[in-house]
């Protein structure tokens, strides 16, 4: 299947756009000692305008900490979470990292193919979905994993993979299971990357269920660490010996 | 019997836990308070004496991390938390900051406060959406409380947070590379010498931390260095996230003191799936070489594990059963190496995607004789020789699957790895269809 056409980014950086995308950029910098420490963010605040890093917001990024494009080209093309081709509104990873790969991630992302007729880094031609194969994301006790606009979905099978990816694209509402209330769009998500905050921190659980496997075994035996107040009288006791 | 030791875990049973109000609850930001009248070089001998060692894998002796620092340079000092957590099995610091974002806030103010830095950055891995949210929003409400930013709790000490959230690299996790990448550069090695501790961020001295590690600095400073080192063992002192993935029953993360064994840990974590038995493991991720049921009493702590041949790492206890292919999970985290390459040296550039070519061939069932000599001598060039770790943690699976599973490589001279070890039966659901047909 073939990935959409480029589109144009004229509009974006240019006129009242731009000024605001400025606006944007210089709050970003002013977080920093070092102006250049704006430049990942910087980029994710482009790929939330167009959904991936284009020569033009590349160009946008080297104007604002007056860099060369090669410069921030070197850069944009080193990091896999920069897209320089569109991708879909939601963008689907599915973690084949060993682990999870054994635990069903090669079926799931097998599956996910199939289903939607995709290969590895490709968007559907309605540009909802995209779908890229991702190494550990950092939740092996929840395998398999699947990521949807870098949101958890745990405990995945080919199913409720499969179900996942035709909601996105019936545009229901779809809840992560370690996230906010309500999956946001690729772009929404370059933005809170870029350091804007969406207001929606406070949503969702606090833990998984994974997560809370060895506190809940430590409540039900009675487990704790050991009382300070004890390990002071005892320090206290080998003092005097 | 070791029993578990919730500390950074302990309040994660209650659904507010992130928030400033719950973590308070539990005497949060006392140990800052309590840090805040102490002198700083105090703090540091404390951590030092608690024992206290990196969490990020290598296991470096924290206070003496901070007391490297030059105390006669007059350049402004960083702390920089290192949260990018993409070691292959390692998922700890991601559920902390989920679920207990302020242990880590506190932990900032009262390290930075120790090493006179007036500027702290957290590197998060950008893939964990929700994660950067938790966090951020504990850094705003610790602004808001006074707890960060000017003159905090009136001590007349200021300090600013940034979260820096990356963009997809495993090699930024190197705490070189992490720093470049922080600069706005390509994520890549630096040479060392020079150490952070004397030309980290922007060429000033910089202490580069693990998230565990800041994070258990408050309960140190709250409750003593004897507290601390009351648990685990004389050389691997504290508690310490084991994190259980794969074919165990009830996988996650299990707080204890380090070394406790894996038997242990199983035990408390159900056991292998039902109707199977473990066939092998990492310690610590996938840099770590694998263990086998042999391993299974180990204790867990640095100097076992590294006597055993292998390395406590991140405490990543990948687990797998009889029915998982080594080649299979071998060729798999080599792809991640070769991927992951940042490229800058040819050790590791080449021999991984070499590497990956010798391990395809024979998890298809068409490797050559010579292919177990090959990989052993590709493995025999990148570790020590390559410019960063790494490099080096790349041969780990390779040298220690060949040394105890040496025949399923010979075997793929001639049957694939799938005919051995069907991929199926390996999943999640594998055995719900095994009881439902039954
Ligand atoms: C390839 C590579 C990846 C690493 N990834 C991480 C990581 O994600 N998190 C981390 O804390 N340390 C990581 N480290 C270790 C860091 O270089 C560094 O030792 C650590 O952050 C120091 O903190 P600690 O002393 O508190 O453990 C990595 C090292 C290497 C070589
Ligand atoms: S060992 Fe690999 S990751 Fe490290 S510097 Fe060399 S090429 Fe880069
Ligand atoms: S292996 Fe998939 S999240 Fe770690």
């Amino acid at each position: 299947m073939s990935t959409p056409q480029t589109p144009d980014s004229s509009g974006i950086f240019s006129g009242e756009n731009r000024a605001r995308l400025e606006m944007d950029a210089k709050e970003i910098i002013s977080r920093y000692p070092k102006p250049r420490s704006a430049l990942l963010p910087l980029l994710h605040l482009v790929q939330s305008e167009e959904g991936y890093v284009s020569n033009e917001g590349i160009a946008f990024c080297a104007e604002q900490l007056g860099l060369t494009t090669a410069e921030v080209t070197a850069v944009a093309t080193f990091y896999t979470m920069y897209k320089r081709r569109p991708v879909g509104e939601y963008h689907v990873g599915v973690c084949t990292n060993p682990l999870c790969a054994v635990m069903g991630g090669d079926e799931i992302f097998a599956a996910l193919k199939e289903h939607l007729g995709l290969e590895n880094d490709e968007t559907t031609e309605d540009g909802k979905i995209s779908l890229e194969h991702l190494e550990c994301n950092a939740a092996c006790d929840f395998a398999p994993v699947v990521m949807v606009n870098w949101e958890f979905f745990d405990n995945q099978t080919p199913e409720s993979a499969k179900k996942l990816v035709d909601d996105l694209r019936l545009g229901k509402d779809v809840k992560p299971t370690r996230g906010p209330d309500r999956l946001c769009t690729w772009k929404q998500a370059s933005r809170v990357l870029a350091g804007f905050d969406d207001g929606r921190a406070a949503e969702g659980p606090q833990a998984g269920e994974a997560s809370l496997a060895g506190l809940r075994l430590a409540r039900e035996r009675g487990w704790q660490a050991p009382d300070p107040a004890a390990t002071a009288a005892k320090a206290d006791e080998e003092g005097t010996k | 019997m070791t029993t578990l030791t919730p500390v950074l875990s302990r309040n994660w049973d209650r659904a507010d836990s992130f928030t400033l109000a719950a973590y308070r609850e539990n005497g949060g930001y006392e140990a800052l308070r309590k840090a805040l009248t102490m002198q700083p070089d105090a703090i540091v001998d404390l951590v030092k004496a608690s024992g206290l060692r990196g969490r990020g894998g290598a296991g470096f002796p924290t206070g003496m991390k901070w007391g490297f620092l030059p105390k006669d340079n007059p350049k402004p000092r960083y702390l920089v938390v290192n949260a990018d957590e993409s070691e292959p099995g390692t998922c700890k610091d991601m559920p902390l900051l989920l679920a207990n974002p302020h242990a880590l806030v506190e932990g900032i103010a009262i390290a930075s406060y120790a090493i006179n830095s007036h500027q702290a950055f957290v590197y998060v891995r950008g893939e964990v959406l929700h994660v950067i949210r938790r966090l951020r929003h504990a850094v705003a409400e610790a602004y808001e409380a006074g707890l960060l930013g000017k003159d905090i709790l009136g001590s007349g000490f200021d300090l600013d947070v940034v979260v820096h959230a990356g963009a997809g690299a495993y090699i930024c996790g190197e705490e070189t590379a992490l720093l470049d990448s922080l600069e706005g550069y390509r994520g890549q090695p630096r040479l060392k010498p020079p150490f952070p501790a004397v030309a980290g961020l922007y060429a000033s001295p910089t202490v580069v931390n693990n998230v565990e590690s800041i994070a258990s600095v408050p309960s140190i400073v709250a409750n003593g260095a004897e507290w601390f080192s009351s648990m685990g063992t004389e050389k691997s002192a504290g508690f310490g996230f084991f994190s259980l993935s794969g074919h165990v029953k009830r996988p996650g993360q299990y707080e204890a003191p380090l070394g406790v064994t894996l038997r242990e840990l199983l035990d408390m974590a159900g056991g292998i799936r039902d109707g199977h038995r473990l066939k092998f493991w990492t310690p610590g991720g996938s840099s770590t070489p694998i263990f086998t049921e042999e391993h299974i009493d180990i204790p867990l702590d640095f100097e076992s594990v590294g006597a055993a041949g292998s390395m406590l790492g991140t405490r990543a206890l990948q687990i797998f059963d009889e029915t998982t292919s080594v080649v299979r999970v071998v060729r798999g985290w080599i792809e991640f190496y070769a991927h992951e390459s940042c490229g800058k040296c040819t050790p590791c550039r080449e021999g991984n995607s070499w590497m990956v070519q010798v391990l395809r061939r024979i998890e298809a069932g068409k490797g050559t004789q010579e292919d177990i000599d090959t990989l052993l001598d590709i493995c025999d060039n990148l570790l020590g020789r390559s410019f960063c770790a790494l490099g080096d943690g790349a041969t780990s699976s390779v040298t220690s699957a060949i040394k105890y599973f040496r025949e399923e490589f010979t075997a793929g001279t001639h049957t694939p790895a799938w005919e051995l070890f069907p991929y199926q039966r390996t999943t999640r659901w594998a055995n719900e269809s095994v009881e439902e047909d039954a």
